[in-house]
């Protein structure tokens, strides 16, 4: 491993619930360096997508210290986390969460376009990530034109676009057949591989996990096995 | 904000059927308020410029009796001419007018009218005086369309008239309406009798007497004189201007319901995407935005219907307005019957001021309806939103 860029000391994170409150997340020690490619794996309400939104300081953590990229993502304002996950982080999700209103090229060019890269450098890096999904003949097709596969080639274009530090996939091929599944998982590998990008997923998908180096299978709220795949 | 601008710029024409129907219900506000607000403008002007033309010149003096609302005051609204007045009269820039009370029997029918005395060489106002020159053995009257319609006098009629003197006797003598003038301005014309100046003031046994002057210009004709008080034009428009600010008030009412259907269409869009973007808003948290640069992206896109609206207007208001202004707007009913002064074809004037100012207020509305939907955003939680959970 190198570098660590995730660390994660006595994480707990409980919901209120009425009157009670739900923990989804008892006391979680982890660290993940430069890199990697990892995912949080378990049952539905395991906690691994609560887990994985406090990583990319979408949500905070009840207690204990959550370190991304050298930032305490419970000590940071609105606007650190805003500028933490514009500048470092990229998101694919389940359900794609494109802009379905805007082109291939719109949706991918969105992160660029908030980091104030110019006209011809936005243009350029977006290219260059629809070459890296094999979509640069789809650049004008909006995603209400687009196959589920492709839909998902155009969310790991927009995450990649920026070369974000990290990438936080949640259930990246929940929607995707077999074949467009190990596509991007395919993809995905080979990003990893040739831009240094951390991936960290969360999934019950076995054909996800397949691709996993390190896996981390969480039960109940708790890390249940941390398991680290030899290269 | 420039990519929030180009953001919402993308959205909203992304959306499609949806933008255009807001679009150009908003845009339909736009041609319609400055229409309206044109034919105000119009009529205002018009109204104004016809009273200054028919009746009150540059301004008048009024017996310090008289009151036009109160014909009991006719009865002791005159007096000898003052002699700083004869200068002005004898070169043209001041007419003398006497007013009194009568009765004509046009058909056996008895009617009240004014007597008004003017001089026939006057040309200060537009009513046809010249043509109170024209038969030396009756006494020649002017009267107007209204006037003529509601007697049902045409020109060659002959018309007992009966008056009181300054004695307070009555007499009565024969007239013939040499002319029939049509004006848009009702108080030179309903009920009135126009007749030569020197013949009225024998008839009354008021030589030389006057009610009111009227004058041609008020910077270079403005004498003193103890029996009379000077009425500038604004005074003498003043009742006309709150009657067409009342006009106006009635008249915003309907372009406010006509806005506000236009802003609860964007309000009701607005309300509607919040519900329905949920994903979307989560999907810009995710990106790197905050809530609240999400609400200020649905409010400038809530806001630009109106730019779009005003760049959609434009295409077709603007060869609309400028057609109005040369043909005018012809009204649909007799305009005479009204009271005050309006012509039978009104022309709507636009100003820059006008313009812009009906761009502001729209606009502004516009922001406002869109903003106060999207401040829901900054409450949703971006975790639930990006799975478009309802909130």
């Amino acid at each position: 491993m190198d570098h660590s860029i995730i660390q994660i000391e006595k994480l707990t994170k409980s919901f209120p619930m009425g009157k009670s409150k739900f923990t989804a997340l008892y006391g979680i020690d982890l660290s993940f360096g430069e890199g990697e490619f990892a995912g949080f794996i378990g049952p539905s309400g395991s906690g691994k997508t609560t887990l994985l939104n406090i990583i990319g300081s979408l949500d905070v953590p009840t207690t204990g210290n959550v370190l991304v990229l050298g930032n305490s993502v419970g000590e940071l304002t609105a606007k650190q986390a805003a500028r933490l996950r514009k500048e470092s982080l990229g998101f694919i999700f389940q359900s794609y969460n494109l802009l379905a209103v805007h082109t291939v090229f719109e949706n991918v060019e969105f992160p660029l376009l908030l980091l104030k890269y110019s006209t011809s450098e936005r243009r350029n890096m977006v290219m260059d990530a629809l070459a890296w999904v094999g979509l640069t003949d789809k650049v004008k097709s909006k995603p209400p034109q687009l196959s589920g596969g492709e839909c998902q080639r155009v969310a790991i274009a927009r995450a990649m676009v920026k070369r974000p530090s990290l990438v936080l996939a949640d259930e990246p091929t929940a929607n995707l057949d077999a074949a467009n599944s190990h596509n991007i998982l395919q993809t995905m590998v080979k990003l990893n591989r040739d831009l240094k990008t951390t991936f960290l997923f969360a999934t019950h998908d076995e054909k996800v996990i397949g691709y996993l180096r390190r896996k981390v299978y969480l039960l109940d709220g708790k890390i249940d096995k941390d398991e680290v795949l030899s290269n | 904000m420039k990519t929030a601008i180009k953001l919402a710029y993308r959205n909203l024409i992304g959306a499609g059927l949806r933008t255009w129907l807001n679009v150009i219900v908003l845009s339909f506000s736009f041609v319609v308020i400055i229409w309206m607000k044109g034919i105000l403008v119009g009529w205002d002007r018009q109204a104004k410029s016809d009273m200054i033309s028919w009746e009150i010149g540059d301004g008048q003096y009024w017996h310090k009796t008289y009151d036009p609302f109160d014909q009991f005051t006719l009865q002791d609204a005159h007096a000898p001419i003052p002699p700083a007045f004869k200068a002005g009269i004898k070169n043209g820039d001041m007419l003398p007018v006497l007013i009194s009370q009568g009765t004509i029997y046009p058909e056996g029918r008895m009617q009240s009218v004014l007597i008004k005395g003017i001089d026939p060489g006057q040309d200060i106002l537009n009513l046809p005086t010249q043509k109170l020159d024209t038969t030396p053995d009756i006494i020649p009257a002017i009267i107007g369309t209204t006037m003529a319609r509601t007697s049902r006098l045409k020109v060659g009629d002959h018309v007992t008239l009966r008056w009181r003197d300054a004695n307070g006797t009555f007499d009565a003598t024969e007239i013939c309406i040499t002319n029939i003038f049509k004006t848009n301005v009702p108080t030179v014309d309903v009920s009135q009798v126009w007749i030569p100046l020197e013949t009225m003031q024998s008839m009354l046994l008021m030589p030389d007497e006057a009610t009111l002057f009227t004058i041609r210009d008020s910077e270079t004709t403005q004498p003193a004189s103890e029996n009379y008080k000077f009425m500038p034009v604004k005074t003498l428009v003043a009742d006309l201007e709150s009657m067409i600010k009342t006009k106006s008030v009635g008249q915003s009412i309907f372009y406010v319901v006509l806005l506000l259907l236009a802003l609860l269409a964007i309000f009701d869009t607005q309300v509607l995407s919040i519900f329905r973007r949920q994903k979307e808003i989560g999907t810009y948290v995710a990106l790197g935005y905050t809530q609240k640069q999400v609400v200020w992206l649905f409010t400038i896109e809530g806001a630009m219907h109106a730019i779009l609206a005003a760049v959609v207007g434009a295409i077709y208001g603007i060869p609309f307005l400028i057609w109005q202004a040369k043909t005018g707007w012809a009204l649909p009913v007799e305009t005479s019957d009204y009271g005050f002064a309006i012509a039978e074809t009104l022309y709507p004037v636009y100003s820059v001021g006008l313009v812009i100012s009906t761009m502001l207020i729209v606009m502004l509305a516009t922001a406002i309806v869109s903003y106060w939907p999207s401040r829901r955003i900054a409450k949703m939680n971006p975790t639930e939103a990006l799975r478009g959970k309802l909130q």
